[in-house]
């Protein structure tokens, strides 16, 4: 009974949270006063806004917040860290939280926002630049085939004026633009990642 | 613009793309500051002493953010450069991180800017649309958040006339979440149309890369959508100038345009 009680009130999600998510030990720091939340611009859809992350974490909330889709909603404005009265970086934090919950594979599986960072990270550490045309291609089919095509159509309009303009080029199909040292800017990114790794605390 | 103004930008060496402010979800936080750390890292190899001046919103910030982060965390610094002695590079980050709007305001000055002013661009209305990342979290110094003043000045140095109280002018127009909630992000953009033409605006100038192309790009679907009938001239900053320092259609960017702006081609020609 005793020890339940003290399991109860023994919160090791916010603990969690100042250990492995970034500038997540700022989270303790809300003052509830939900300015982030009315300044989001994306705040109306959101399932969680800001504070109440902020305040679901302290309570212990753990499942709730990791499978939330709120943290994928931030478009990184950064209108909710010029204004917290309380200077939390509160876009960051979001950032970091929705990434420690796509590394423990506990983030919405179909959340367009988390499939659609995941093309452009592995789109451009493939050759240190972005190749646009497939990474169009790409967004147009993280939904299937048969969704993707009937995008792709809709898309096409916009496409054909991209490259009428030269905005895009179809030749990036054929490989496309990329840094001349890749192995050296690959070891960067691998050394980078066990670094990082290393540093995660382990949470039952 | 440079060109005029005689400013000379080297390219960093083998740059490499800084992940914009999507690389979070798979990047994690130290793999994506070593992305921005690379860069500097070639840079002050390169051009030692030099600013790294960026022209896009988002690289400035990245960038920004990876320097000041790096100077502020000695460990964070010894952790990024054990990465980059992976692939034989070492970074300092004591090279000042610049947005090219910065170099205008503050190295030129509206007075010097409007000196080279050969062709003004009289009576066209604009809507100075700042965005987010050129103004938050780091903004031009000395200048507000929530309403600043430059790229109206910058808008009336070249002879146009800023629209007055554009009120989406630090607005979102949901960045890289176009691609991923185009519903939610049209609806944002619709409202920053839709608010220059409340003002009376021709057309709209932007310094931010990614704004210029969201709120130029879609706005068919958005007529679609909402059966409105926008047909916005979006342009950056520097074709702005480029055109009232004189410069043809091409070399102010104009052959880039989605949905031409007549009277800055009429002035081009």
């Amino acid at each position: 009974m005793a020890t339940d009680a003290i399991n109860y009130y023994r919160n090791n999600f916010l603990k969690e949270v100042e250990a492995n998510v970034e500038e997540g030990h700022w989270v303790k720091m809300c003052m509830q006063c939900g300015v982030c939340a009315g300044s989001c611009p994306l705040g109306n859809a959101w399932e969680h806004t800001p504070q109440k992350i902020f305040m679901m974490i302290r309570a212990g909330k753990r499942d709730e917040v990791l499978a939330s889709d709120a943290m994928w909603m931030c478009t990184s404005c950064y209108n909710c860290i010029a204004r917290c009265p309380r200077e939390l970086p509160i876009t960051h934090i979001m950032h970091g939280l929705a990434n420690y919950a796509h590394r423990l594979g506990l983030a919405p599986k179909n959340q367009p926002t988390r499939k659609f960072a995941i093309l452009f990270w592995n789109n451009l550490t493939k050759k240190g630049r972005v190749n646009e045309l497939k990474l169009g291609i790409a967004l147009y089919f993280m939904n299937g085939l048969v969704n993707g095509i009937k995008v792709a159509i809709k898309a096409m309009p916009l496409g054909m004026s991209m490259m009428k303009t030269k905005r895009l080029s179809p030749m990036e199909i054929l490989g496309g633009h990329g840094i001349k040292d890749t192995s050296g800017f690959h070891a960067i990114l691998k050394k980078a990642r066990e670094i990082e790794d290393a540093k995660m605390t382990k949470f039952d | 613009m440079c060109d005029v103004l005689d400013i000379k930008l080297n390219t960093i060496p083998d740059w490499n793309c800084c992940a914009a402010s999507i690389g979070y979800a798979e990047g994690g936080e130290l793999p994506r500051l070593a992305l921005s750390a690379r860069n500097m890292a070639l840079s002050e190899q390169a051009s030692p002493g030099q600013d790294i001046v960026a022209t896009c919103a988002a690289c400035w910030l990245a960038t920004r953010e990876t320097k000041e982060r790096l100077n502020a965390d000695e460990e964070l610094m010894k952790e990024t450069n054990e990465a980059l002695a992976a692939g034989g590079l070492s970074v300092k980050a004591d090279q000042n991180v610049r947005h090219m709007a910065e170099v205008l305001i503050e190295d030129f000055g509206f007075d010097e800017l409007g000196k080279h002013v050969k062709k003004p661009l009289d009576g066209i209305k604009i809507a100075g649309y700042v965005g987010c990342q050129t103004n938050r979290p780091f903004g031009i110094d000395g200048e507000s958040f929530e309403n600043p003043k430059y790229l109206d000045k910058l808008v009336e140095t070249m002879g146009a006339e800023p629209i007055e109280n554009y009120d989406k002018k630090v607005s979102c127009c949901g960045g890289a979440l176009a691609f991923s909630e185009p519903e939610k992000s049209q609806a944002l953009i619709k409202d920053i149309i839709e608010a220059a033409y409340d003002g009376g605006a021709d057309m709209i100038v932007t310094p931010c890369p990614v704004c210029q192309l969201n709120v130029e790009a879609y706005q068919n679907d958005i007529n679609a959508k909402y059966k409105t009938k926008f047909n916005m001239p979006v342009v950056y900053y520097s074709t702005l100038m480029s055109v009232a320092y004189g410069k043809d259609r091409k070399q102010s960017g104009l052959d880039g345009q989605i949905i031409t702006p007549k009277q800055l081609e009429e002035i081009a020609k």
